[in-house]
């Protein structure tokens, strides 16, 4: 009897505690950096798209929600002529992230993308692509592969040697 | 007192009541948010009040299923029994001097009476539903309710003791001094316990017990058939706690500078509002426990209570 009486008490005294209810279209949920949302391709510090059109997002994705054609522009750079991802099978679990060599596909904390024709949900690439550097300012794939493609000329990079001359035997 | 006055009071009784049991949605539900840490429905219209609308709309326009292997017509007459026999109770509360629908002489008898009436519903719900989970509630409730019903008029018959009457209007006039939860504490407590078992709420919601029996006896109701069982339910509340106010809590009697009315529905709100913190804050007994501590327990006390009021009377008398 006292234990019960001892127990509305206790449960009385919840009338004067903080409320947990995040009160969601006025009170916005804390989403972190790293939280896993809306997916983005992301753009070089020079403002050329990030994507080279490797397929391995779209290969590592379990629900086969990426579909993309890779091309070359006449400098040898690759990019993705479409690249389509499609939200409502989406799970986002970050594996095409994770895949990503050139850290172009990110996946960014925003949640709020209801649509109320199902065909809204499938993103093109105008639709992806955001004029941002997310979450690896300063990175271009460019300057560190070795290749010309208009970024830099070959073995001009940061810490590369020049390219060794096949042709010559001299040491 | 004139025919239309009598009039007038019945209908401001009726209007006052089934609006408390609708407001009971609202409240019942913020009140258990705000004892879970939850905000609770807040958004339809000032405080989220317009709850009760919208969830008497829904229930008016949802389908009002009858399962073809039902026993139609009596399916279609438990809950309106519930919600009938509870009015009839409600009938003869006094809400201030004068203000009362039928000031009877057996007042008491009559509210037992109504409350074991209240039975049926649920027997006959489960019954009539045609199923073993809906039959298992209802023969749960029958025994709860029939072992409850014994003690709960019993644990009164000490108040009738003091009163010298089965009237509730003397027997709020007997409190003018002292009330009864003074003098008959162990009374009250049995009173309100079987309160409880009566309206099977929880912690004595056996007869329903979501978790085990699917809703119990109302698992095959839908739409407004089910909303007469909800209403009934909230109904209970009113009527039990009105009661208990009543017989322990002096009725209408207050200090003056509130009028009699705003007293008795002051002490009636927080008899309502103690229910639903029972039901945020205790589990669910089982239910061979719960007929144990009704037969060996409450009624061996209510049975005692009833000596040693008696024996004191007596003393006191002579």
């Amino acid at each position: 009897m006292i234990s019960h009486l001892r127990t509305m008490w206790l449960v009385f005294r919840h009338l004067f505690q903080k409320k947990v209810t995040v009160q969601y279209p006025e009170e916005k949920v804390p989403l972190y950096p790293r939280w896993r949302g809306r997916i983005v391709l992301t753009k070089d510090p020079d403002g050329g798209e990030r994507c080279v059109g490797c397929y391995l997002c779209a290969a590592a994705c379990p629900v086969d929600c990426i579909a993309l054609q890779a091309t070359e522009n006449e400098e040898g750079r690759r990019y993705p002529e479409f690249f389509r991802i499609n939200f409502s099978r989406c799970i986002f679990c970050g594996y095409c992230e994770e895949a990503c060599p050139t850290y172009a596909i990110q996946l960014i904390p925003d949640f709020e993308m209801a649509e109320y024709k199902r065909q809204d949900l499938v993103y093109e690439k105008e639709d992806l692509l955001i004029n941002s550097e997310g979450k690896y300012p300063g990175y271009n794939f460019y300057n560190v592969a070795g290749l010309d493609a208009g970024v830099k000329e070959k073995g001009k990079g940061k810490d590369e040697e020049t390219p060794v001359d096949i042709k010559s035997l001299l040491p | 007192m004139t025919v239309m006055q009598h009039i007038w009071i019945v209908l401001g009784v009726l209007f006052v009541f089934l609006n408390i049991a609708a407001g009971l949605i609202w409240v019942e539900r913020r009140l258990l948010a705000l004892w879970q840490d939850r905000l609770g429905p807040n958004r339809a219209g000032p405080l989220g009040l317009f709850i009760v609308l919208a969830d008497t709309l829904k229930l008016f326009f949802k389908e009002d299923w009858i399962p073809p292997f039902a026993d139609k017509w009596v399916f279609i007459l438990a809950p309106a029994i519930v919600v009938a026999s509870v009015l009839m109770g409600i009938a003869i509360i006094p809400f201030a001097p004068g203000i009362v629908v039928a000031d009877l002489n057996v007042g008491l008898m009559f509210f037992l009476a109504m409350s074991s009436l209240g039975v049926y519903s649920i027997v006959l719900g489960g019954w009539a539903s045609n199923n073993k989970y809906s039959l298992l509630g209802a023969l749960r409730g029958a025994s709860q309710m029939i072992a409850y019903e014994v003690f709960m008029g019993l644990s009164l018959m000490g108040v009738v003791m003091l009163s010298k009457s089965f009237n509730l209007t003397n027997i709020v006039a007997a409190q003018q001094h002292l009330w009864f939860v003074v003098t008959q504490p162990v009374g009250f407590v049995v009173f309100f316990i079987a309160g409880l078992a009566e309206t099977h709420r929880l912690p004595f919601d056996i007869p329903e017990a979501e978790s085990e029996l699917i809703a119990g006896f109302h698992s095959e109701y839908s739409g407004m058939k089910f909303g007469m069982f909800f209403i009934g339910e909230y109904l209970g509340i009113s009527l039990i706690s009105a009661m208990t106010v009543t017989l322990f809590f002096g009725g209408w009697l207050g200090p003056a500078f509130l009028p009699p009315v705003v007293w008795f529905f002051l002490k009636t709100f927080f008899f309502i509002g103690v229910f639903i913190l029972m039901r945020a804050s205790l589990p669910r007994p089982r239910y061979d426990q719960l007929m144990a501590y009704g037969w060996k327990l409450l009624l061996p006390l209510v049975l005692l209570n009833l000596l040693v009021t008696g024996a004191i009377a007596l003393w006191l008398k002579s």
